[in-house]
């Protein structure tokens, strides 16, 4: 049987970095990718915070295909015939180490993947792995088609599905509950017309979060402001979603339909159309991180920050891979790869900070689970401000009264006193 | 014995769009890669191989950055890639393209099969075999659907649309495919292993073929001065008939004022 060192599936983000800081440190390493090219197949928002991910690949953004610097955010409250909006802009996140970019990852991951060959990783893409080796409950190698392959250690990078875990019995299946579809267009327009748009410059672009107008349906829609493109879609909770009995199209065409994001999409040619299912990647839900022969970093892992402001996938991804390698280098010293050598990778993530910020926010979970946030409040937000602005020709009230008004029917004042606190759990206090 | 398969790298015609305005043919951005005709050329002759137990070298016409395409070419079974660096990007006219093959396979000599696709994916032309074979000197065995070694030659199934032709012809010839003939193989990852140790030699036009860039340019014919799309209108009716039989009733209707339909009922 043919061996390496190390067998990483998966060439995203976790499975590349991996992949380079493993054969940077002379280990001979396969990476297996299923796509004909790295970022193929996936679907991501397309937001990669920067901060994190610079401590590995060193100014990327000088070398990296990224698209734009997002120096503005927008967190909008969709209401049916209103928007209320929070509009922060930033010149510090326009300079270096910036803060976020936008990414297209059928450009980006194939750079990632370019950096791990150079350091000296074999990269097969094309090949689907169908199952990892498992003997005496120890992976020792995967398999693909007809081909076994040995390896000391294999690093599961294989995304947000987590089917050979699942398959070799070392997980057990998601639950409904706590999965999202996220369903994305990539709408093509001229860079002049998306910088007017977005009152952006040739670098720098936007990032909105929107909330509401999915259809009752809990979840969101992001914006992003691409080179010549639009990055825009939805993530909605897949329980919610079925209940509902809507197709994911419509929730995303009804987003589309809302005049705020009609006008700043409009006359755009759709390029592309993707959906995916992903893990809400609650911290209380965090899985196993190693076990005998193996490791597990990414998505695959459910490594995701999401605190209703900021949806953190791929910079997890990428300091997970680190902390494994790291990790796995230990186990190589050491001479074994158990499941206690490699527990050292679940040391080393839980004392970095992306980590610890996935704990801080771990309350921000339950928000996204009451449907008031996302049906409810944003048309109060716009109704609040609609009596409030409005120089009626009956006589008005203050901003109190004016909610006392706008909630008349639809929530009691002790409804909206526990979501307050809710909030503020997940994202103030 | 030893087999030569030209495989074009050419452009993803599935990612062309047409401009609605101009009906011109966007082509910038379209992505490239070895086309699907040519990965059929590349099995049949993987197929020859297996059957003689022949060396095979493919020779493409593309970018030097292109390298790193012909993986999947490698993992099929070819041993070797020859990538002549195209000075043209990819915009050659047919008698341009067949010198610069013809100069690469003469190199490789001696070559008994060459294999070539009946056209290309993208440019379409079905120019490249026939003139090819006429520059070597080789029979043609065109429209190839099956290819079998036979008494020192080749034993050949030909497609000529309303009946099938089996001729033998001596080596050397060239062959070009049908298509969608020899449907390419799915790869392995140990195929994928083995391929990454075969080598893609970048040949210049000037330095290893001997020609020169001017002198094939002065021998152009034809210029390409605009690709239009031609453009299909369908009609669309939803028929309202109340049963079945008054929607067929309306379609016939409908088929007869088109003039689709004469002299029905």
């Amino acid at each position: 049987m043919e061996r390496f060192d190390v067998i990483v599936v998966g060439a995203g983000p976790a499975g590349a970095t991996a992949g380079r800081a493993l054969a940077q440190a002379g280990l001979n390493v396969l990476v297996v990718e299923r796509a004909a090219t790295p970022g193929a197949k996936n679907v991501s928002g397309g937001l990669l915070y920067s901060r994190a991910v610079a401590e590995v690949y060193p100014e990327f953004w000088k070398h990296a295909p990224i698209e734009r610097a997002i120096a503005a955010h927008q967190i909008v409250m969709l209401g049916e015939h209103t928007s209320t909006a929070l509009d922060f802009r930033s010149a510090q996140a326009a300079t270096p180490p910036f803060n976020a970019f936008s990414v297209l990852r059928a450009k980006l991951d194939p750079w990632l993947a370019t950096q791990a060959e150079e350091a000296g990783a074999s990269l097969i893409s094309g090949v689907n792995v169908d199952a990892l080796l498992v003997e005496n409950g120890r992976v020792v190698g995967i398999q693909a088609g007809p081909d076994q392959i040995g390896a000391d250690v294999v690093v599961v990078a294989e995304g947000t599905a987590g089917l050979l875990l699942k398959q070799a019995g070392l997980r057990g299946p998601h639950n409904p509950h706590d999965v999202s579809l996220g369903v994305k267009e990539v709408i093509a327009l001229p860079p002049d017309v998306i910088e007017e748009r977005f009152q952006c410059d040739a670098e720098t672009g936007a990032a909105y979060t929107l909330v509401g107008s999915t259809g009752g349906v809990e979840g969101g829609g992001f914006i992003y402001t691409n080179k010549a493109s639009l990055s825009v879609g939805v993530v909605v909770k897949i329980d919610s979603l079925y209940a509902s009995g809507r197709h994911p199209h419509e929730i995303l065409d009804a987003f589309k339909a809302h005049p705020l994001v009609q006008r700043l999409v409009r006359g755009g040619e759709v390029v592309e159309y993707s959906a995916q299912t992903v893990h809400r990647g609650g911290f209380h839900l965090a899985t196993q991180l190693v076990g005998d022969g193996y490791v597990v970093a990414g998505s695959a892992a459910r490594l995701l920050v999401n605190n209703v402001l900021t949806l953190r996938g791929m910079d997890f991804a990428i300091t997970s891979a680190v902390e494994a390698a790291q990790a796995i280098l230990q186990a190589r010293f050491a001479g074994s790869y158990t499941a206690a050598t490699l527990g050292n990778y679940v040391e080393r993530l839980k004392a970095t900070s992306i980590y610890q910020d996935w704990r801080t926010f771990k309350d921000a979970y339950g928000l996204m689970e009451n449907p008031r946030l996302f049906s409810l409040y944003p048309d109060l937000a716009g109704e609040v401000l609609e009596r409030l602005l409005t120089a009626d020709t009956k006589p008005g009230s203050k901003a109190l009264g004016a909610l006392s008004e706008a909630l008349k029917g639809k929530a009691s004042w002790l409804t909206l006193s526990q979501d307050m606190l809710q909030i503020a759990r997940g994202m103030v206090l | 014995m030893n087999i030569v398969a030209l495989v074009k790298y050419s452009r993803d015609v599935t990612e062309i769009k047409v401009d609605p305005a101009t009906s011109e043919l966007r082509t910038a951005g379209v992505p490239e890669r070895v086309g699907l005709i040519d990965k059929n050329v590349v099995e049949a002759a993987v197929r020859l191989k297996e059957a003689t137990g022949a060396g095979l070298k493919v020779i493409a016409l593309a970018p030097a950055t292109a390298r790193d395409s012909f993986k999947d070419v490698l993992a099929m079974g070819v041993d070797e890639v020859v990538l002549i660096e195209d000075p043209f990007d990819g915009e050659a006219e047919a008698g341009i393209v067949v010198r610069l093959l013809e100069a690469a396979i003469r190199k490789l000599d001696p070559v008994d099969v060459v294999l070539c696709g009946f056209a290309s994916d993208d440019g379409y032309s079905f120019q490249v075999g026939p003139r090819l074979a006429e520059r070597l000197r080789r029979p043609l065995l065109a429209y190839a659907r099956g290819i079998t070694p036979e008494g020192g030659g080749l034993r050949v199934e030909q497609n000529l649309d309303d009946r099938m032709q089996t001729v033998t012809a001596p080596l050397p010839a060239l062959v070009s495919i049908d298509e969608e003939a020899f449907p390419p193989r799915r790869t392995t990852l140990m195929d994928a292993l083995k391929a990454k140790k075969k080598p893609v030699n970048v040949w210049g036009i000037e330095t290893e073929l001997g020609l020169s860039r001017a002198d094939l340019e002065s021998s152009a014919r034809i210029a390409d001065t605009r690709l239009t799309g031609v453009v299909v209108r369908r009609q669309q009716r939803v028929l309202k008939g109340q049963d079945l039989g008054a929607m067929a009733d309306e379609l016939i209707d409908a088929l007869e004022q088109a003039g689709v339909l004469k002299g029905a009922a």
